[in-house]
């Protein structure tokens, strides 16, 4: 099949869109091209990451968030927004149930919504390995909005961290996973904290428990600027930039189901947008991002250079060796590179 | 060369209310390494047309168990045809009585099967109407 045009693809052209994230996400070696075609009409979109355990209602609020974003901004030009759904792929046979879009019912018939699902394919950290590529082609497509539904391992879910400008974590009451959060460390990844099916009871007390947990987180560290952020080894934490009141990430109470308190939610987002603007973080956590997926692609290149030239039989000799305790394995890779 | 992943859609047209048989086909199709994306009742032709372009599926199949189905094929075949998506193949599912399966066929449905048909049977197609022979 013939790689879509770049050019197609930045008019809107919603078919040659969806068969050039196939092509990405098959590894197609014609996608590289495509990828780098593409990438200067990238950094214009807002990424906005959804994580959370399995069943708190991510998809549910997904629905609700590009509805309602549908109607902000200019009547005339409505913010266009995409939606990329990742599901686990099954270890055993590769295949993959994706279910999301059961929940995105809604959106159907609008022209200017976008929903891709995804599968994990072996990865780990609840995104697939393509889903970064899967953005640089959205938002080279024109998106303003870009959501992503992550695996929802329930667990701290870095790579979302690292590629969303704002994160939404998604709790739901009943669950006794106040605790697990805490312990898995996803209140540090969280911009905004959502604690959904509030028409269950118990979502006050899970609300309060998290406000409590991210006190004594901020307590713990506090610095001129969010807390994740300032964690992130590029930016050094005794950096004397203008002193930025920090981001507290905020809590929030919703039935997703009703839409009940999503115009909350959407708000917050937008200020969170705000403030990453205004205090030269946007930019940051864009360069962060960059030189980790520059130092990754080196080093996959090398890897893959090496393996091209390897030596198949010097390999085995010089294993052979090493197992011989003739030399170490320290010892064996300078002899083989 | 690794083999592409086959994506399909299964999608229940129509207003009957019940997924059971869609469900476990979608779970068959996983099992044998397919990637399944499933959207739930009561789906338009035009939101069926418009999952599989977003989606980019290899297969559409579709559940009907309702008896609509001489009116609701044709309507989904029009609406991929219109979207682009004549290479996706169509697999139809349900209660179909035999005489009404060779128009369905002459409408460029790739198989229809009835109540009881084993998966099996399914996964084999789909792997012989998405094998492409020289690509
Ligand atoms: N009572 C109640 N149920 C809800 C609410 N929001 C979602 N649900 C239900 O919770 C279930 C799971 O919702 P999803 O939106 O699929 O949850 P999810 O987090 O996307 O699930 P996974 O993608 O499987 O991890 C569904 O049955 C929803 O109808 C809510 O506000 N109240
Ligand atoms: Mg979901």
């Amino acid at each position: 099949m013939p790689i879509p045009d770049p050019i197609a693809i930045r008019h809107g052209d919603r078919l040659a869109l969806s068969r050039a994230l196939t092509a990405v996400e098959n590894n197609q070696p014609e996608s590289r091209e495509l990828l780098s075609a593409l990438f200067p009409f990238t950094g214009q979109a807002h990424l906005i990451g959804i994580t959370g355990a399995p069943g708190t209602g991510k998809s549910t609020l997904v629905n609700q968030l590009a509805k309602n974003l549908r109607r902000e901004g200019h009547p005339d030009h409505p913010p266009q927004v995409a939606i990329i759904a990742v599901d686990p792929s099954s270890p055993f046979s590769g295949g993959a149930l994706l279910g999301d879009r059961i929940r995105m019912a809604d959106l159907a018939g609008d022209e200017s919504i976008f929903i891709r699902s995804m599968a994990s394919r072996g990865a780990l950290g609840g995104l697939a390995h393509s889903t970064a590529s899967f953005v640089t082609l959205l938002d080279s497509a024109g998106f303003d909005l870009i959501i992503i539904e992550t695996v929802g391992a329930g667990q701290a879910e870095v790579d979302i961290a690292s590629l969303a400008h704002t994160v939404l974590v998604v709790e739901a009451p009943g669950l006794g996973d106040d605790i697990q959060a805490i312990k898995a460390g996803i209140l540090e990844i969280a911009d905004i904290i959502v604690v959904n099916k509030a028409d269950r009871p118990g979502a006050d007390n899970t609300a309060r428990a998290l406000r409590v947990m991210l006190e004594m987180a901020q307590s713990q560290t506090s610095g001129p600027q969010g807390k994740h952020i300032s964690k992130d080894p590029c930016v050094p934490s005794t950096s004397a930039k203008p002193a930025t009141a920090a981001w507290d990430p905020p809590v929030h109470t919703i039935v997703a189901t009703e839409g009940k308190g999503v115009q909350a939610v959407i708000e917050d987002i937008q200020r969170h947008a705000r403030y990453l603007k205004g205090s030269g973080l946007w930019r940051q956590k864009e360069a962060t991002r960059l030189r980790r997926d520059l130092e990754a692609l080196i080093r996959d290149t090398l890897v893959n250079q090496w393996q091209q030239r390897r030596d198949q039989d010097q390999f085995e000799q010089v294993l052979a060796d090493v197992i011989q305790r003739k030399y170490s394995p320290v010892e064996a890779v300078e002899k083989l590179l | 060369m690794t083999e592409k992943t086959i994506r399909v859609l299964i999608a229940k047209p129509g207003l009957d209310g019940h997924d059971r048989g869609a469900k476990v086909v979608a779970r068959a199709l996983r099992d044998a390494g397919m990637e399944v994306i499933y959207t739930g009742l009561r789906q338009t032709p035009d939101m069926i047309a418009e999952a599989a372009l977003q989606e980019d599926v290899d297969v559409v199949g579709l559940s009907i168990l309702s008896g609509a189905h001489n009116a609701l094929v044709p309507a989904v075949m029009e609406k991929l045809r219109q979207s682009g998506l004549s290479d996706v193949k169509v697999f139809v599912g349900g209660i179909i009585p035999k005489p009404d399966i060779p128009n369905l066929l002459s409408l460029g449905v790739y198989a229809v099967y009835g109540p009881g048909t084993n998966t099996q049977t399914v996964i084999e197609d789909i792997h012989q109407a998405t094998h492409k022979p020289t690509d």
